[in-house]
């Protein structure tokens, strides 16, 4: 069996990678998961964070916010809401994230609560990682 | 028979428009260029997203666990017409013929004894519909502020949406739009979101997948990312649209607006020629008297 698989990354406005992968690190609500060629067909739902591809040239590092993925034998395939590569996220743009997801996690009912909190703290995951967080 | 100075200023007032038609058809030409790029760009998303989406109300649809918004409510009596029309018009028949698919719509669910509401996005679809039905509105985003076409668009009138649809203020939501199909055919489409139709493809019917965390949670994630997503390519459809008609319409302008002025101008010469005859007879026949 081959050792690589198609990784596509698309969102809503655009196509943001197409390539030939060897792994993919992928943040699934359930917890992170590290997807390679020969996977079993599976669909998940994906938290907020850092989607990392290892190809052979090199490796590539993404946000996400959210959205599903697509896995099977040859391809991966990740429909995110909000995909930037590492290099285009900016403070202004996490901060407002951040701002929406407090926002939504305050006027949520009590029995949400769980889910806006965790996409809350999953957001200022990110923020954290990148060094942002003194801009929230 | 209009005296020359009257002519003159017509011919001049005619080029003004020629000129002013000329200009906006080649804006939306390049508009038109960006909103295809924008609508090609979302396809593989929506593409993608249909095709899982359609794999899993395939092995879900059937259950009665079913979500609400793939089963419906199990009635058709409340109809949520959403219609999307532009912000703008001077673009042939783009607006009306949208409006009019969605008036017949209205018509026939009303003859048949629905109870019909209505929901607009775009003011000029507002503005035609008012007159008849202004007291089935019942909501309305407007887009002239949105100088790019986000997801975001798509997301809040999803969410708006989705909001009455969990109220129980309607049954059953169809989205009008033009779908784009050249610069000279644009057809207006309705299409029903929810309950939502997914069509599971042939050839991955096979498929098994495991789901995670289960099927129901993602069902119930996705089925309203899918209607905005199908909101979100209505929307975009329809701004090709829009540019393609104006293009066209203002193509048409353009060449009325030449037709004219030749017409004009034909008329101007001749009436001047007429001029010159008649003084000349006057002078000839002058001379001769004497």
């Amino acid at each position: 069996m081959a050792d690589t698989v198609q990784f596509d990354l698309v969102s809503p406005e655009r196509k943001l990678a197409s390539m030939v992968a060897t792994e993919v690190q992928i943040p699934g609500a359930d917890g992170d998961l590290t997807a390679m060629a020969g996977h079993e067909p599976t669909i998940l739902s994906l938290r907020p964070g850092f989607l990392t591809v290892k190809g052979a040239a090199g490796e590539e590092q993404f946000v996400v916010t959210g959205g599903f993925a697509e896995l099977s034998a040859d391809t991966i395939s990740v429909l995110a809401e909000i995909a930037l590569p590492r290099a285009e996220v900016t403070p202004e743009i996490l901060a407002d994230l951040v701002s929406t997801a407090t926002q939504a996690h305050e006027a949520a009912e009590v029995d949400a609560h769980h889910e806006t909190q965790k996409l809350l703290a999953d957001l200022v995951h990110i923020a954290e990682h990148l060094g942002f967080d003194a801009h929230l | 028979m209009p005296n020359l100075k009257d002519l003159k200023n017509r011919i001049a007032s005619v080029k003004s428009t020629r000129k002013i038609t000329k200009a906006m058809q080649m804006v939306a030409a390049a508009k038109l260029r960006r909103a295809q790029d924008a609508a090609e760009a979302s396809r593989p998303y929506t593409e993608r997203f249909n095709a899982v989406l359609g794999a899993l109300s395939a092995s879900v649809g059937g259950s009665d666990s079913a979500p609400r918004l793939l089963a419906g409510t199990g009635k058709d009596d409340v109809q949520l017409l959403v219609v999307m029309t532009a912000e703008r018009g001077l673009c042939g028949g783009f607006n009306s013929s949208i409006v009019k698919l969605a008036k017949t719509r209205v018509a026939e669910l009303q003859a048949a004894g629905k109870t019909v509401k209505v929901f607009t996005v775009g003011k000029k679809g507002r503005e035609q519909l008012n007159r008849e039905f202004g007291d089935l509105l019942i909501g309305h985003v407007d887009l002239s502020g949105v100088k790019r076409l986000g997801y975001a668009n798509a997301q809040d009138i999803a969410k708006d949406i989705l909001g009455r649809f969990d109220a129980e203020e309607f049954d059953v939501a169809t989205i009008f739009y033009s779908k784009f199909v050249n610069v000279v055919s644009q057809i207006p489409t309705a299409l029903q979101v929810i309950p939502a139709a997914y069509e599971a493809s042939e050839d991955d019917g096979g498929a098994l997948y495991d789901y995670e965390p289960s099927e129901e949670a993602i069902l119930a994630d996705l089925l309203p990312r899918g209607v905005a997503t199908q909101i979100f390519a209505a929307l975009l459809e329809n701004a090709a649209s829009e540019q393609g008609a104006r293009m066209s319409a203002m193509d048409n302008a353009t060449r009325n607006a030449g037709d004219m002025i030749d017409k004009l101008t034909i008329q101007y010469n001749r009436s001047r020629q007429a001029v010159i005859t008649n003084e000349l007879i006057e002078i000839i026949s002058g001379a001769e008297a004497l």
